[in-house]
């Protein structure tokens, strides 16, 4: 009986929700695909970068946490020393977590191109298709031990009115960036 | 013998300069926003002329204490004193916002005595107390100003996420009600701060914030401002770095003997890149 009535409860949370703040949802399941290029530096003591991507809403709170790709394996947690350095992201979302988090958290990267792909639930189990319409930001943050620290950040909107295909190149940190949303 | 005269009288008219005076206390976190279990910080603490240049004198550690999130109980450790600075170690067990700080307060009287000659007390250094101070005012003044004083120096750092509990004001002074965490500040973004004395809004302070490194630069590149009616006050900041946010205020609204309130309030603060 009981797991029977709680979606009733929780769809008439959600309308009272609506109600009040008049937040009408993205609500079309969307699917993401990011390609992220590390690009290769010749420096005489090169470390992968640490990697973090999240979806922002306009007010930049992280609604959405996507990866984050750091040095997972050292011992006694020394990985997480660093992680401050990816400092936007940090201060956005990695700073209210504890880690290892699970489905975010990920080793580092060789130089490459890498892909990730979200059928619509992000890597902390955020459906897009729950998240507010609205403005949103997706940003890739690198930061490399001894070397420097790039983002990139797209722009979009939800609901999707058609698939998306945004891409960037990083100067220094990140090579192309490219992201695909779609509807699915 | 007169040669030696002549070398030291510029250096006694030096010391009596405002100038002189304008040695500036601070304590240096190694980082203010950190990530991992349980990391350590270790602070510097200094009073010198350059922002963040050891040229001057250690700071003493006695009187510094440290404050942290609910249920913690940091501790300073590693307490040393050398030369030019103080240094001491802190570890933040328990993930939150941490203060390093020193605050006194007191009383304090500035005289002209019947003959013309300036008194003070407590001496510099010295701590007073209330019964000090009226056996050491001489009977017969021809200026007498007693003044409440508060001073506190401190920095903040936090690891993981940012939390307010060591920030609450105690009521006594002149204190920072930082209403932007202070270890959430970044260049181009505009932090507001609150500055309260005895609890109340300081209304007219006047502050001072200059960016670290001086000793590389040919001016101070100071912001200064006046909190307003709320005590409150706006910053941009220009860059990121070390800063040193000083605020000082008076009124006449001490409690008697005193005539005059005075506040000092100093605090380190890292502000980000964007």
């Amino acid at each position: 009986m009981r797991n029977k009535f709680l979606p009733l409860v929780l769809m008439s949370t959600i309308t009272i929700g609506s109600f009040l703040f008049n937040t009408a949802r993205a609500e079309e399941p969307v699917s993401l695909t990011i390609d992220i290029e590390i690009p290769q530096i010749q420096v005489a003591e090169y470390h992968r970068p640490y990697v973090a991507m999240w979806l922002a809403n306009e007010r930049q709170q992280a609604v959405a946490d996507l990866g984050v790709w750091y040095d997972i394996a050292l011992a006694n947690q020394e990985g997480e020393k660093w992680l401050k350095d990816i400092r936007q992201w940090w201060r956005r979302s990695g700073r209210t977590l504890s880690f290892p988090v699970d489905g975010v958290s990920g080793a580092t990267r060789a130089p490459g191109t890498h892909q990730v792909t979200f059928h619509d639930i992000a890597a902390d189990g955020t459906k897009f298709s729950e998240l507010p319409a609205g403005k949103y930001f997706l940003h890739i943050e690198a930061a490399r031990e001894v070397g420097g620290r790039e983002m990139l950040s797209f722009p979009i909107q939800l609901p999707l009115q058609e698939t998306l295909v945004v891409e960037q190149t990083g100067e220094t940190e990140l090579g192309l960036v490219s992201a695909t949303f779609t509807r699915m | 013998m007169k040669k030696r005269i002549l070398l030291t009288l510029p250096i006694l008219l030096l010391a009596a300069t405002p100038e002189a005076m304008a040695h500036r206390a601070w304590l240096l976190p190694s980082s203010t926003v950190l990530a991992s279990d349980q990391p350590w910080v270790t602070i510097d603490a200094a009073i010198s002329n350059e922002i963040f240049h050891l040229d001057y004198r250690p700071m003493g550690t006695s009187s510094l204490q440290v404050a942290g999130p609910e249920g913690s109980s940091p501790e300073l450790t590693n307490t040393f004193t050398g030369k030019f600075r103080s240094h001491l170690d802190l570890q933040l067990a328990e993930s939150g916002t941490y203060k390093v700080y020193t605050a006194s307060h007191g009383l304090n009287a500035r005289w002209v005595d019947e003959n013309g000659e300036r008194g003070g007390y407590p001496q510099r250094g010295q701590q007073g107390t209330t019964e000090g101070l009226q056996a050491a005012i001489p009977e017969n003044t021809q200026e007498l100003t007693i003044s409440e004083f508060s001073r506190r120096i401190e920095t903040f750092m936090t690891s993981g996420a940012p939390d307010d509990h060591a920030l609450e004001p105690t009521g006594k002074g002149l204190e920072l009600n930082p209403i932007t965490h202070p270890n959430d500040l970044f260049s181009g973004e505009t932090a507001t701060f609150q500055l309260l004395i005895d609890g109340e809004p300081a209304v007219g302070a006047e502050i001072e914030i200059i960016p670290g490194n001086t000793r590389y630069r040919d001016t101070q590149e100071q912001i200064t401002t006046v909190t307003d009616g709320e005590g409150m006050l706006n910053v941009t900041w220009p860059q990121a770095g070390m800063y040193w946010f000083n605020a000082t205020y008076t009124d006449n609204q001490a409690v008697a003997p005193a005539t005059q309130r005075r506040g000092s309030y100093t605090a380190t603060l890292e502000v980000l890149p964007e």
